[in-house]
């Protein structure tokens, strides 16, 4: 016997179905509503550094395709981009600067900027400390201590060889860190995951030094893997780097929403109905895979994620749907200009990417924490 | 009034910066101890542990004068110490293996004491002198004389040379920081990043001179930059301990009225401090510490940020305690170092060993303090 009609109004009767879909249209009227004035211009300006932001990244990789060791025009880098192979000499080499260096590097520097930005803004957001960069879950001192281990072990010379047990060191540190920090009551409690990271990492740093000092091999790489660099990675590196940083971006676009909530603290996160340990955790498996994965395939650049993080968080303001994008674009455009004149100042020669980032972003930045733009997360 | 204070100095614990369980330090109130205008609040469980420190590091700097090619007996040593001893044991105690034991504890002291003040300061458990720039800018100047000058330069000032150019550079570094995060006054906040911009520099210099050096130096310039206590002379381990004995006396006048500090820069001047003096001058001391901690023995990673930590967890205390975690400090660059020397078949340099110990046992305090 069908029921009597039932008033969409909800009276004491309603049943399921019909309670979520009349919540469904009071959330859609409530979203249609006309915004405040204020709130559409702070849209829109978002919106609108995107955009730039976006455009001076695309601008940055075309320059860095064309400037190099060896200057190419715009007409030369077209050429080297999409003509068919020819006999002639001199074409035939501007195709395998551009396709084989210049390409390569271009996309490692943008997809680990990337990385590296999304990275430093999700882990200050999680442990809710300022000073936390993405080295922070011992990520960077596992992947030094692989790459010293095998060297010695195994005489590896050649980076190609080495750059997975890079990724498989950041993340096993990783997994180190977090399950350390998740044993018993105060379980990804964030003072207790960034301390347990430093434990990790203290005790990594150690025994990469105490490797290096014992074999001279190692040490050379170690030197020149300290630096930071997006030069000579080949694809065949890079594709696989870019799907797990790929994998770990969609991580990290689901937990944000939670992440704002999180950071009014657990308590009015958990009464909001979030569900802390698990969005926590996928949070940092986010943040290991970015920056393990950017860290094996261009060597510890941590500061770059904790500097665009600020910049990000002074431009948008502390919501997180914003700022993580705005850290990732602002970390791959700081990556590629870095790349790039890392490569015209020291001409004929080439400086690491990651010691320009350094020696560039931080009085960049100095002044920026002198002037009062940054807040305390 | 006494009662009053005695309740205030029971909230200003409480509601510290916590990695301690705030309920830990809530629960009883302790009584309060007054002499003159002296008042503290008597905290048992703290004066034992640093006692129990105190006597532990003093046991492992006669142990590791005790050790070695030409073992002497541990009350042999003490009687030496005291000035009581044969004539043999005098060379070998006092003139042999003193000077590095001294500089073990001495720099282990400065960098627990200065790791304390700046995490109080900076209200911050990351924070460290490493933060401020000082190891950075003392590891960039020490290995720009190693690689610029080469293997002989180094060999010769190696003694004098290094430790004062590491001084200078760290030095120069914190002051500049100092400087630079000064603006109607000095904001932790500020400082530490300021600190880390002014620290990423420097390791870019350092990584730029390692790119570009000679491998020989290279390996020459990573033993220093790990941290080692090998070849300490009285030189040396003199000029430290008076630098830090000075300096921790300053620090002991201008600590006490610290404690409110943590709660934060307008709790503080409603208790009446002056804590803009106060920070200033306590940050310059942790400065001052570090730099020559790390002038004495290199940069030896993590002590300053590892052993107020430590020293939190066993006392059982909000802050980091300022003599327990200078306890810690000395007790782990001094067993580390006897470690180093005595226990590893290959010489390693005491830096490894402090971190391969300080970095677990942190963690292990960790997971301790969760699964209770």
């Amino acid at each position: 016997m069908p029921g009597p009609p039932v008033d969409p109004s909800g009276g004491p009767g309603v049943s399921g179905p019909i309670k979520g879909i009349s919540f469904v249209v009071m959330l859609t009227t409530a979203v249609e509503r006309p915004a405040p004035e204020g709130a559409t211009d702070t849209r829109r300006r978002r919106v609108a550094g995107l955009v730039v932001l976006t455009v001076t990244l695309l601008v940055a990789a075309t320059v860095s395709l064309a400037v190099g060791a060896r200057a190419l025009s715009p007409a030369e880098v077209w050429h080297g981009l999409f003509a068919e192979p020819e006999p002639d000499q001199k074409l035939t080499e501007i195709r395998l600067i551009v396709q084989t260096v210049r390409v390569p590097r271009t996309v490692l520097a943008i997809v680990a900027g990337l990385a590296l930005g999304v990275g430093g803004a999700l882990i200050q957001g999680y442990t809710r400390n300022p000073i936390a960069d993405t080295g922070l879950l011992g990520v960077n001192a596992g992947a030094s201590f692989a790459v010293v281990s095998v060297i010695a072990v195994f005489g590896f010379t050649d980076p190609f060889q080495y750059v997975w047990f890079a990724f498989v060191g950041a993340g096993l540190a990783g997994v180190v860190v977090f399950g350390l920090a998740s044993i018993g009551r105060g379980a990804g409690n964030p003072l207790t995951l960034a301390l347990a990271g430093q434990g990790v990492t203290v005790f990594l740093a150690a025994m990469t030094a105490a490797v290096a000092l014992s074999d001279k091999e190692s040490l050379n790489a170690l030197r020149f893997w300290n630096a930071g660099s997006v030069a000579g990675v080949r694809f065949d590196v890079i594709w696989p780097v870019a799907g797990f940083i790929a994998v770990g971006l969609v991580l990290a676009l689901v937990t944000l929403p939670a992440l704002n909530l999180l950071n009014l603290g657990d308590d009015v996160a958990r009464a909001l109905g979030v569900n802390i340990a698990a969005s926590r955790t996928l949070g940092i498996v986010a943040v290991t895979l970015l920056a393990g994965a950017a860290t094996a395939a261009c060597g510890p650049i941590a500061f770059l994620g904790l500097m665009v993080a600020h910049v990000a968080r002074y431009l948008t303001g502390p919501d997180y749907r914003w700022l993580v994008p705005y850290a990732g674009l602002l970390g791959s455009g700081v990556l590629l200009v870095c790349d790039i004149v890392g490569r015209v100042v020291v001409r004929p020669g080439e400086l690491e990417a990651g010691v320009v980032v350094a020696l560039l972003g931080a009085p960049f930045f100095a002044v920026l924490v002198w002037r009062g733009k940054f807040k305390s997360a | 009034m006494r009662k009053v204070r005695e309740r205030m100095n029971g909230a200003e614990v409480a509601g510290g910066i916590s990695g301690v369980d705030a309920a830990e330090a809530k629960a009883p109130m302790p009584p309060g101890v007054r002499f003159g205008p002296v008042s503290f609040v008597w905290r048992p469980w703290l004066v034992l542990v640093t006692l129990v420190l105190a006597a532990a590091a003093f046991l492992i700097f006669c142990l590791s004068i005790s050790v070695g090619d030409f073992p002497i007996g541990l009350s042999r040593v003490i009687a030496t110490i005291l000035g009581r001893g044969e004539q043999v044991d005098e060379f070998v105690v006092m003139d042999l293996r003193m000077p590095r034991a001294l500089a073990g504890l001495v720099v282990g002291i400065a960098l627990g004491v200065s790791g304390a003040i700046t995490q109080s300061v900076a209200r911050n458990p990351l924070a460290s002198p490493d933060i401020l720039g000082i190891t950075a800018g003392a590891g960039a100047v020490a290995v720009f004389l190693v690689t610029a000058t080469g293997g002989t330069a180094a060999a010769v000032t190696g003694s004098v040379g290094l430790p004062a150019a590491a001084l200078f550079g760290g030095l120069g570094t914190g002051l500049l920081v100092y400087f630079l995060a000064w603006r109607r006054g000095v904001d932790g906040f500020r400082l530490i990043l300021i600190g880390i911009s002014v620290t990423a520099v420097m390791q870019a210099i350092t990584t730029w001179l390692l790119v570009s050096a000679d491998i020989r130096d290279v390996a020459r310039a990573q033993v220093w930059l790990v941290g080692s206590l090998d070849n300490r002379s009285w030189d040396e381990a003199g000029v430290a301990f008076w630098a830090t004995l000075v300096l921790l006396a300053v620090v002991a006048t201008v600590a006490f009225p610290f404690k409110p500090m943590h709660l934060g820069d307008d709790v503080a001047a409603g208790l009446g401090v002056r804590f803009g003096r106060v920070r200033a001058v306590l940050l310059l001391c942790a400065v001052l510490l570090a730099a020559v901690g790390v002038s004495a023995a290199g940069p030896v990673p993590f002590v300053a940020l590892v052993a107020p930590q430590v020293a939190m967890r066993l006392a059982r205390w909000p802050t980091p305690p300022l003599i327990a975690s200078g306890l810690v400090g000395a007790l782990l660059l001094t067993g580390s170092d006897l470690i180093a020397r005595a226990a590893l078949p290959i010489g390693l340099p005491v830096g490894v060993v402090t971190a391969v110990i300080g970095g677990p046992f942190l963690v292990y305090l960790l997971v301790r303090a969760n699964l209770r």
